[in-house]
Parts: C-alpha cells; structure tokens; sequence
C-alpha cells in the first residue's frame, strides 16, 4: 500500500478553512528555499565549463 | 512432456519474467574522439577482473541451436558446444561477461551495456536495474585511478542526434496474437511517457529546436511497428527470440522507454506496462482506446511538459494524455479486482497504488510529482537555473545540467545528489542494490545461471539466457545445460542440489537423476 501512503507535496487540502488566501504563501516560501538549496548544491559539482563538457559529450548511436 | 508454469500463463496482474537492458553513454573528460569500442571494452573487462572473471571465462554462449526439447529446463544432452564454437574475447570490443547475480555485461554497439537477470516482480526489476548501476559506477571507479578515466552515463541520446537504448522485456504467453498487442498496447505506449519519461533539453533528434521535452527517446520514433532498433524505430517492435521454449513464449522488447533514476518511475514503467500486457492477454479491452497518428502523437505528447494539450482518439474524441493513463488505470484496477477481489498480490498492490498517487499530482500541478518522476525531477531544477540566472532554453548550463543528471557516480551524477537529500523517493536502498550486483534473483533460471557461476567459477566457459555451458575436467566435450524455461532453475528448485554439489560433474550428475526422477 506503500503508494497510497506517501504524502502528496503541495498539496493543501488539510489547511485550516479559515484561512485567507494568501496562506499558500509559506507553501511557496518553502518550494523557493528549497530549489535554492537545491542549486546551490549542484553549483558545487555541475562541470564548470558547461560549453565545452556539452561539445565534448558526443556518442555513437545504439539500440 | 512440457510442463509450463501454470502461474506464468495467465499472471492477471504485475507478475511475470521481465527484465531491463540499459546502454550506458561512454565519454572521456577532454576526449571527444576516443574510441568508445575500445572504452567500453574497457569498462567490461574492468569490472569482470575486479569481480574474478577472467575475459575468457564466462562468457556469453552464442550457440543458437538451442534445442527446445527439455522436460525440466535440464536436458544432458553432449557436446552440443564445441570450444571452438566459443567467442574469444581476446579482442576487448567484444568483452562479454555474465555476471554471478545472471546479469549479461557486455559492448554493444559503442556502448556498455548491462542486461539484468530475469526478475519476476516491477520491485525487483528496480533493484537489479539499480545494481547495473552501481556495476557501471564500480567500473569508473576503477578507470579513474589512470586519469582522465571514464564516465558514464545511465541515458539515452547525446542530445546532438544520437540515441541509445534502455529496453524492457517482458515473456508473454505465445497464444496471445500479436496484432492485438500492436492495436491494444500501442496508445498505451503513446501516453505512458508522462509518468515515466525521464525529460530532455532540446526538441527534434538534433536538440535544433530549444526547449524541454518529457523524453529522450520519443524523437527518435519514426514508425509504428518493426523489427528495427537502430534505425527506423517502431513503437513496437517485433523482434521474436524468446530465449525460451518458443512454441509457449514470446518475449515482449520494448525499445521505446528512457533509462529511469526515480524508482517510483521505473517501478510504474515496468508494472504498469506488464499489468497492461495481462490485460491484453485476457482479451479484457473492451473498449478501443486507439489513438490517431501514434508516432505523431508520441511526440506531440513529449513535446507538452504542460500537459495541457488533447490528443485524438480513433473514436473521434480529444482527451489529455493523463486521462486515457486514467482510463488505462481504472481498467486496470476494475481487471485486477473481477480477477482477484479482494486477494491481490502485494506487488499489483504497489504499482496500483504509486500509479494512482502520481497520475493525481499529474493531473493537478505536474510539478507536484517532481519525488516520483524524473522529468519532473529534472524540470524543476531547470526552472529554477532559468529563474534565478535567466537563461534561455538553449544554454549550455542547461543542457550541461541535462547530461549530468544521469552521471553514474554518487558524488557527481545529479540525480544521486536529489536522491541523497531525500528529493526523491527512493524505493530500494543502495544497500539492497549492492548486494544485487553479486546475487542472483531467487525465483528465476537466473538464480541456475549465477549459482554456477558462483559455485563452479572455473568450470562455467559460457552462459546464455537459455544455456549454461561447463567443461567437466576429463571429459573431451564441453556439457550444455539448457534452462529454456525461465521459472526454473530456482533457489527452491536447485538450491539444494548445487550446494550440496562437491563438483560439476557431481552437479551434472544430481541434476541428470532429478530429471529421470521426474520422468
């Protein structure tokens, strides 16, 4: 059952009622941190010279 | 006199004989031109020297006179291989190797490519595709210490009009006519790359148009049925060599998927497909879901991230993409509750229940599917790139990012880097995918083939999906043992007799008895 367990991100059916819409806010906060964090990890690691790792990447066709 | 697996025959749900065939992309840093034969000879007779293989032993048994009389999957017959019939693998681009968990590691074409044993679960279709991996990563581990070493990469097109293929199989009952497989699974095969394509940067075979797409492969489709796999690809294709008994199988290659990162993907690509295939089995359609211009539409559906856009049915109606994937799961759902109430396999349960999770989020945001699908995974680190730096479609960052997503290694591949800060869902642990690399899937002829070769290492001069081939020490003949029946030839079946084996010729011995006592 494990696919009918996991959580759904974004997903906001469980607010309080009340709320006004600007309540998806922090929501949207979070996403943002979140790919910033993301980035910033892969700044760390990406080939620094994207134009040429992209040229030299090169194959020949298969399957 | 045969005796097919009854349970094989008519699976009704997820279960049945599959397995993943992945080419690694090949490329040395600041070395465009090297020749990738001879690296990816390289990456195989790496990994077999690090494993104790040695390049001429194990290697893969091309005799195709496959006799397809064998009562149990054992048949004594002498001989039938002769050494001199047997590849020589003094030549590094020909490296080919089984493995001691059945898996095939070999060059083809210019490429490394890993062939997983027979499993008979998505789950498990998942670990041992994710111990090809980590057998690719293994390799360049060890290439590295002569700098500049070898990458690899688990994708499928070079984004400059190559491509490269992952392909799954799946056996299938031979009494199953195949125009009913073209006409049912086909608009299956249209849509199922919104839940499990694996995004691109660039449309058209050439990347000559900027943009983002939910495939590396669908460019690359030119017709809807052939025998073809490196020209003129067909959404289905008919090649038909069962590496098994071929009056009762067919083996399903399916040569039109990405190379999957995100396991929740991989497990739907695999289960979705082969819940599908029973379906069709069953003759359980009754509805023709066809789509108009398959080839087209493929491709107009990789083409829309935003999955907004309709395609059209042959029965006139416009519907999106993740609608008839619903319609496909309800049908699926409805199939596997008449079959089995309220009795369903552990494994239908968990492709059923992941296929509905994602196709929800799909059919909302898509991005909320970004733990469960790679090109939503992929997207939204590209959306973020092009928000915070500006970037156009075209820039090589992204296009950079694109690449390396599929890196092999754990500290560069960036998918491994999501997956390590829990940004993807991760359904098998490294841990499970390691010991897979080494041990065989229990419940196939998979687990016959590794044992041996674990067992009679020094005995074992070749294997094939269907053989095992041993020198007895005295004898002037080499011994072909057929598994044509890819149920047997399990840890249950065999376990006992290979362990308790002092030697091959004593196993030879044990499993001769075993068929005449079954007799």
């Amino acid at each position: 059952m494990a696919g009918q367990e996991q959580i759904k991100p974004g997903r906001r059916d469980d607010g309080p009622d009340d709320t006004p819409e600007p309540a998806a806010a922090p929501a949207a906060q979070t996403a943002d941190t979140d790919i910033d964090d993301i980035l910033d990890e892969i700044d760390g690691v990406l080939e620094t010279n994207a134009e040429e790792f992209v040229r030299g990447f090169v194959q020949k066709g298969g399957q | 006199m045969e005796r097919p697996v009854r349970d094989f025959l008519a699976p009704m749900s997820v279960r049945r004989v599959m397995g993943i065939e992945t080419e690694y992309g090949i490329s040395v840093p600041g070395q465009p031109g090297a020749n990738p034969m001879v690296l990816s000879g390289d990456v195989v007779t790496t990994y077999a020297a690090s494993r104790g293989i040695r390049p001429a032993q194990a290697s893969w048994d091309y005799a195709d006179e496959a006799p397809l009389r064998d009562a149990r999957g054992f048949d004594m017959g002498r001989g039938a291989a002769h050494p001199s019939q047997l590849t020589d693998v003094e030549d590094p681009t020909m490296a080919n190797v089984v493995l001691t968990n059945g898996a095939r590691l070999y060059v083809d074409h210019a490429h490394p490519e890993y062939s997983s044993p027979e499993v008979t679960t998505p789950r498990d279709a998942v670990v041992w595709d994710k111990a090809g991996e980590l057998v690719m990563r293994e390799a360049v581990r060890r290439l590295a210490t002569v700098p500049p070493g070898v990458n690899l990469y688990k994708n499928n097109t070079d984004g400059k009009g190559q491509s490269y293929g992952t392909h799954e199989n799946y056996l299938m009952s031979r009494r199953t006519p195949f125009a009913r497989i073209i006409s049912q699974l086909t608009p299956f095969f249209v849509v199922r790359q919104v839940m499990c394509g694996s995004g691109r940067v660039g449309i058209g075979v050439d990347s000559r148009t900027p943009g983002y797409q939910l495939t590396q492969r669908s460019d690359f489709f030119e017709t809807e049925v052939g025998l073809e796999t490196t020209l003129k690809r067909p959404i289905i294709n008919t090649r038909d060599e069962p590496h098994a008994v071929a009056d009762l199988y067919r083996r399903l290659h399916v040569i039109l998927g990405d190379a999957n990162h995100c396991d929740v993907a991989n497990l739907l690509k695999m289960g979705s497909t082969s819940l599908v295939l029973a379906m069709i089995e069953d003759d359980a359609f009754t509805t023709d879901l066809s789509v108009r211009s398959p080839v087209r539409t493929l491709q107009a559906v990789s083409h829309d991230p935003t999955l907004k856009s309709t395609i059209e049915l042959m029965d006139g109606r416009s519907i999106r993409p993740v609608e008839l994937l619903r319609t496909f799961h309800e049908l699926a759902s409805a199939f596997v509750e008449r079959k089995w109430g309220n009795d369903v396999d552990e494994p239908t349960v968990e492709v059923l229940g992941w296929w509905d999770t994602v196709l929800t989020a799909l059919e909302g945001d898509p991005m909320d599917a970004r733990r469960w699908v790679d090109w939503v995974a992929k997207l939204s680190v590209l959306e973020g790139y092009r928000s915070r730096d500006s970037l156009g479609w075209g820039d090589p960052r992204l296009k950079a990012v694109d690449i390396q997503w599929s890196d092999v290694r754990a500290d560069r591949g960036l998918a491994h880097r999501l997956a390590a800060t829990g940004r993807l869902e991760v359904l098998v642990h490294e841990e499970e995918a390691a010991r897979a690399m080494d041990e065989a899937p229990e419940d196939t002829r998979a687990w016959f083939r590794g044992a041996c070769l674990r067992r009679f290492p020094d005995a074992v001069v070749a294997a094939s999906w269907d053989s095992v081939v041993v020198e007895v020490p005295g004898e002037r003949a080499l011994q072909r043992i057929p598994i044509m029946e890819p149920l047997r030839g399990t840890k249950d079946a065999v376990g006992d007799l290979i362990d308790g084996a002092p030697d091959i010729r004593s196993l030879l011995e044990s499993l001769a008895a075993a068929d005449r006592g079954s007799d």
